[in-house]
């Protein structure tokens, strides 16, 4: 794989080039983005039955590998309820807040390294910005408003109460997932996710892989972790959905396509939350690379699909084995064990750093 | 030229969104629109080259703070405003004031506009430049302000909470 020269992007390529390469990584990540979370979802159902000792879906095609389609179908026929008592303009806003934000988290995330294809060159990802990691963030704190406005404008009080939940969660969560990437930027000195990932390279004593989750960024990994869970509204902390106490929580009043986008917006989180740990803690693309030459321009890619598959399939599997928290539990556990354990990390990782530089 | 069109694009919004803001009558859409003015507002940072102030306000604005104003809203289950006539003092004073606003901005533009503008990316947005800024040339200042602002925070915890449950606390300091 030819190394890029430095600043070589996208910028010697005339404009229209550049246009029409951008619109084709947009489309293929968006598509790619798309079809995961369809697949997240059979992965969920397949997982969780199995863990149950059932069999999941099975019908629509072999290994029920078809079921996202039946289900996108079904929701796009089923009947769009729109109760009288809502409030409109929101009530509507909602969902498409949730899913557009989503959704455009994706946009900064590398998925590999510099590609060539013919005469064009370019990296995997749809823009390398330097503060990648803050877009992120910033976009993921946009989010909220979908939950909390559906919340909000659905006029019910199960609804409001899980839409109040949500949101005081994500907000309470946010706090401890930024402060634990921190240690993190500290190590790599930069808030680009492609340097971060390049700071990661390399091997300890020629088998431990340099990953930050390895190099003294444990403790951030289980915070990161753990916060994740609570900002994507996942069991143990699915609290704002809680069946039991709040019907849907704040989906209560949605049905069809509306329902259907709050869905998607919830996997297409836990996608870029995957993604992200992958970037940050799990060394991104790197990953033993061998064989032919196609085959070596592929491989990094593969890795970084199977650290994101890694976290999915964990999400997964956390959800169907542990219980929900109560919400007292959550708010503690968020404030006075995650925060102080951040940033005493983010301490001792700043004095380490201090003290070999 | 396309920065230009993005950036008169933005402030359009800016300021369509701070018009909204007062005209609405319901505390939520004021809100909302609050939230399309930062919003913009954070677009027109990155456009002048300031990345790192662009991310902030966008995280701490329009994200956290913004959060927090929609939740109280909800939490009060405030209503709608009623309309009143308005108040004579907005009337007497407010309207000579933004006349006055007016013409010192366009004396000053008309008068100033012999300065040249500065390029993009010339000011310092990277964040190492502002860490650098914050935490080297300017620390004590910053550091002053982070104390002020834990002050206010104890006293807004202080204030908040109920007296009998300070006495509670502070007689089981004593015991």
């Amino acid at each position: 794989m030819p190394a890029p020269h430095e600043n070589t992007k996208d910028i010697s390529l005339s404009i229209t080039t550049f246009i029409i390469i951008s619109i084709i990584k947009s489309v293929a990540v968006v598509g790619v983005l798309l079809t995961a979370v369809a697949y997240s979802v059979w992965l969920e159902r397949k997982v969780s039955a199995h863990i149950q000792n059932r069999w999941g879906p099975t019908r629509v095609g072999p290994f029920g590998l078809l079921q996202p389609v039946a289900d996108g179908v079904k929701f796009i026929f089923k009947e769009d309820l729109t109760q009288p008592h809502v409030y409109k303009p929101l009530y509507i806003a909602a969902p498409i807040i949730s899913l557009v934000f989503a959704i455009t988290s994706i946009s900064v995330i590398p998925f590999g390294n510099w590609v060539n294809i013919g005469p064009w060159g370019t990296y995997l990802q749809i823009t390398d910005l330097n503060i990648g990691l803050l877009v992120v963030l910033g976009i993921t704190s946009m989010g909220v408003y979908g939950v909390a406005l559906a919340g909000w404008s659905s006029n019910n009080k199960y609804s409001l109460l899980g839409g109040l939940r949500a949101s005081a969660q994500m907000v309470s969560y946010e706090v401890s997932l930024g402060l634990s990437l921190v240690g993190v930027l500290i190590m790599a000195g930069s808030l680009s996710l492609r340097e971060i990932v390049d700071a990661q390279g390399g091997v300890f004593w020629g088998f431990i892989p340099r990953w930050n989750i390895f190099h003294g960024q444990t403790v951030a990994f289980f915070i990161y972790l753990i916060s994740a869970y609570a900002e994507t509204n996942r069991t143990p902390f699915d609290l704002p959905e809680a069946e039991s106490e709040l019907v849907a929580g704040y989906h209560t009043e949605y049905s069809a396509m509306k329902f259907a986008m709050f869905f998607m917006a919830e996997y297409a989180n836990m996608v870029t939350v995957a993604c992200l740990a992958t970037l940050l803690f799990l060394g991104g693309w790197h990953g033993p690379i061998f064989g032919p030459p196609i085959l070596q321009a592929v491989m990094p890619v593969f890795w970084f699909c199977l650290k994101v598959f890694f976290f999915m399939f964990l999400y997964v599997w956390v959800r169907w084995t542990l219980p929900r928290f109560r919400y007292d539990q959550l708010m503690a556990f968020g404030w006075k064990v995650l925060l102080p354990l951040a940033v005493a990390n983010i301490m001792v990782t700043a004095l380490i750093v201090a003290w070999r530089a | 030229m396309l920065h230009l069109i993005l950036f008169l694009f933005f402030g359009a919004i800016c300021v369509a969104g701070a018009v909204n803001l007062l005209a609405q009558s319901h505390p939520i859409n004021s809100a909302l629109s609050l939230i399309a003015v930062m919003a913009s507002l954070a677009a027109e940072y990155l456009l002048l080259g300031a990345e790192f102030v662009a991310a902030v306000q966008v995280i701490v604005y329009a994200g956290a703070i913004m959060v927090l104003f929609v939740i109280t809203i909800m939490l009060l289950n405030a209503g709608k405003e009623e309309r009143s006539k308005g108040s004579r003092v907005a009337i007497l004073v407010g309207i000579p004031g933004v006349v006055i606003g007016g013409v010192l901005v366009a004396w000053t533009l008309l008068h100033r506009s012999n300065m040249q503008a500065v390029p993009i990316g010339a000011l310092k947005g990277d964040p190492s430049d502002i860490a650098r800024l914050l935490f080297h040339d300017f620390l004590l200042p910053f550091e002053v302000t982070s104390v002020l602002i834990l002050i206010a925070i104890m006293g807004a915890v202080v204030l908040a909470s109920r007296p009998e449950t300070v006495a509670r606390g502070a007689r089981k300091d004593e015991g």
